[in-house]
């Protein structure tokens, strides 16, 4: 822990009860006296007070982070604790901010998926992904069939390996170390292969409008069949070493339980919504991509505990490994971009043979392609819940607003709620199984 | 996201009458957009997609009907700062452009639909009512849009920065915000000599 003081807390209203709910949602919120709203100042200034000689209800704030080996990356917990009891808590968040949403205005839409992948760096493709469909859907363009299905199962390995990332920090938050060392392995597998597709294994700005930067190489079906052949008895292994065991039960059952009705009035989505019960999953309710051909099963929990979401990943990993089995089957043949010269830059090839192809690829690369007028909302379903795009375009190259709807910054809010008197140890439990991604949250 | 048949429960009678009176004037009424409302608010599609256009008065009394009429989830808040959009905006008659917008999405997750809306708010006085009461979800990125375009909601009960230093002077994302620029040094820096 990295900064311990004592300090009453105290004079802090509960300001939500101040706001007649009426019809709204708030009620569906017991825990919202778990909410801690505190500036910073106030905070630094409780932390120099003394504390009240002979009050025996005093609290203790304290920062859990920014860096903490459980805060995944910089996220940092303002926590009021008694004894040990967490009675509030305030997520800190901005560690990470460098303002891609200001960035992206200055980029064409070319560029902008170089930009936006670097937002939830566990799932980048998705960022891309979104990104992409967004602008397509302003301009109104088609993008070829084997686009279509490279994205699909790009974006299904890619979750395959943000779920075994989960895996493995999840593992590490709760002291098994040994599975923080399988997840990443195996997700270094998953990654090797984007590595030989698109060169980079993260950050790969593959997906990009129009279709994708390039075709799959050479033996990709063989590099594919392999992973998904590595994989099925990998992930029994965790079975054995995690799921069926007791203390892994015992640390996960029951804690960081969230309702139904908070999952929904607090916008939570991806796993911890479906932890709920919900079925709720964009590539089933909202299908785009080829979804609507694949079969999968949404996997839904019962108890809303960080059980129900760890078994929600890890089952995801194997629905995304049918889906990906199917992209082995149905891929298509023909492009992997659109036609359209204005958007897409000509093939290597061409811009030797031809005058137009030359002045093209410079026009697209150097002032980028006009996207028509108009606003747009694009929405996908990233490994941590709805990941959306809000685009709008003034008829320029490049965004005159671009929003990304970061999923883990959405269900840091419920993080307060689900710690509410709680131990500190579950405190990690539940950080972990929220599974936030901070270059998401902060942008 | 899929551009289905909207739905819109109230007001299809009167479109129908419009229609018949409007029939000799069939070019004219081709030409002008369809007027629909839905929760008495002009209605557009952009690409599709179903937007409702309230004024700021009646922001949240729009959002209690659309809490009530199974729009159970706000998934998102956002703003656009148009003060340098050089085109002229899409926007049904009676609805004056601002110099901000502020957009929030929400879902319904039985009809598996999305409806969008898009507040006016004027540049002078950029506060709008919170959604907090009703949608507690929207509380960070109440935050987050107050916090990068200094746009305020009434009756949040926390309404700081998220994102940016507590202390931070000014808000990022509006088009009149001074974008830093450290310029590449390809040369000594001026007073430190020639190479």
């Amino acid at each position: 822990m990295t900064a311990v003081e004592q300090a009453p807390v105290a004079d802090t209203t509960d300001v939500a009860e101040t706001i007649d709910p009426a019809s709204g949602q708030l009620d569906k919120l017991p825990r919202r006296h778990s909410v801690l709203r505190m500036s910073e100042v106030r905070a630094a200034e409780l932390m120099d007070s003394d504390p009240i000689d002979g009050e025996n209800d005093q609290t203790m704030l304290m920062n859990m982070g920014p860096s903490h080996p459980s805060t995944h990356g910089v996220l940092r917990l303002m926590l009021e604790l008694d004894g040990e009891t967490v009675v509030r808590s305030k997520p800190v968040v901005g560690y990470l901010h460098t303002g891609m949403e200001k960035t992206a205005e200055t980029l064409t839409f070319l560029q902008g998926p170089t930009n936006v992948t670097r937002m939830d760096y566990a799932a980048p493709l998705f960022n891309e992904l979104v990104f992409s469909l967004a602008t397509e859907e302003l301009i109104g363009m088609e993008v070829p069939p084997r686009a279509t299905w490279i994205r699909m199962l790009m974006c299904e390995l890619n979750r395959i390996s943000s779920h075994l990332l989960f895996m493995a920090t999840n593992g590490m938050d709760l002291g098994a170390v040994s599975m923080m060392i399988y997840g990443w392995r195996e997700r270094e597998q998953v990654l090797r292969f984007f590595q030989k597709v698109t060169g980079l294994r993260m950050n790969h700005n593959y997906i990009r409008p129009g279709g994708v930067a390039a075709d799959l190489p050479d033996g990709w079906r063989d590099d594919v069949l392999a992973l998904m052949e590595m994989l099925p008895p990998r992930l029994e292994e965790y079975d054995i070493l995690m799921t069926g065991q007791p203390i892994w039960r015992d640390r996960l059952q029951g804690v960081g339980v969230i309702s139904q009705d908070e999952a929904i009035a607090l916008s939570a989505t991806g796993p911890i919504l479906r932890s709920t019960g919900v079925a709720w999953d964009l590539r089933r309710e909202m299908p785009y991509l080829a979804y609507p051909d694949v079969d999968f099963d949404i996997v839904v929990g019962s108890y809303g505990d960080s059980f129900d979401r760890y078994a929600i990943r890890l089952n995801e990993i194997r629905e995304s490994m049918r889906i990906v089995h199917q992209c082995l089957d149905m891929m298509p043949e023909g492009d992997y971009r659109a036609g359209d010269a204005k958007v897409t830059p000509p093939p290597r090839a061409r811009i030797d043979e031809s005058m137009e192809a030359l002045i093209h690829h410079f026009k697209i690369f150097t002032e980028g392609f006009k996207v028509p007028e108009g606003e747009v909302y694009v929405a996908v379903e990233s490994p941590r819940g709805e990941l959306g795009c809000y685009m709008v375009s003034d008829g320029g190259s490049h965004p005159y607003r671009m929003h990304i709807r970061g999923p883990s910054f959405v269900n840091l809010q419920t993080m307060p709620h689900m710690m509410a008197d709680s131990l500190i140890a579950d405190a990690v439990a539940v950080i972990s199984s929220v599974d936030p991604i901070l270059g998401e949250v902060d942008r | 996201m899929a551009d289905d048949t909207e739905t819109a429960d109230t007001e299809t009678a009167e479109t129908e009458a419009a229609d018949t009176e409007a029939a000799d004037q069939e070019t004219a009424e081709e030409a002008a957009p369809e007027v629909e409302t839905a929760y008495g608010c002009p209605v557009t599609y952009s690409r599709g997609q179903k937007v409702i256009h309230p004024s700021r008065g009646e922001w949240l009394d729009v959002a209690v009907q659309l809490l009530a009429d199974g729009w159970n989830m706000c998934v998102d808040v956002t703003s656009v700062d148009y003060l340098s959009y050089g085109v002229a905006r899409e926007l049904p008659a009676g609805v004056n452009a601002e110099r901000f917008e502020v957009v929030a999405s929400f879902i319904s997750h039985s009809r598996a639909e999305r409806i969008r809306v898009r507040i006016q708010v004027p540049g002078d006085d950029p506060t709008v009512g919170s959604l907090y009461a009703l949608y507690p979800g929207s509380d960070y990125l109440e935050r987050e849009v107050f916090d990068l375009m200094g746009i305020s909601f009434e009756g949040h009960p926390d309404m700081s920065r998220i994102l940016m230093p507590e202390t931070w002077q000014g808000h990022p994302l509006r088009k009149d915000y001074e974008v830093g620029v450290i310029p590449v040094q390809f040369k000594a820096p001026a007073g430190k000599g020639s190479e």
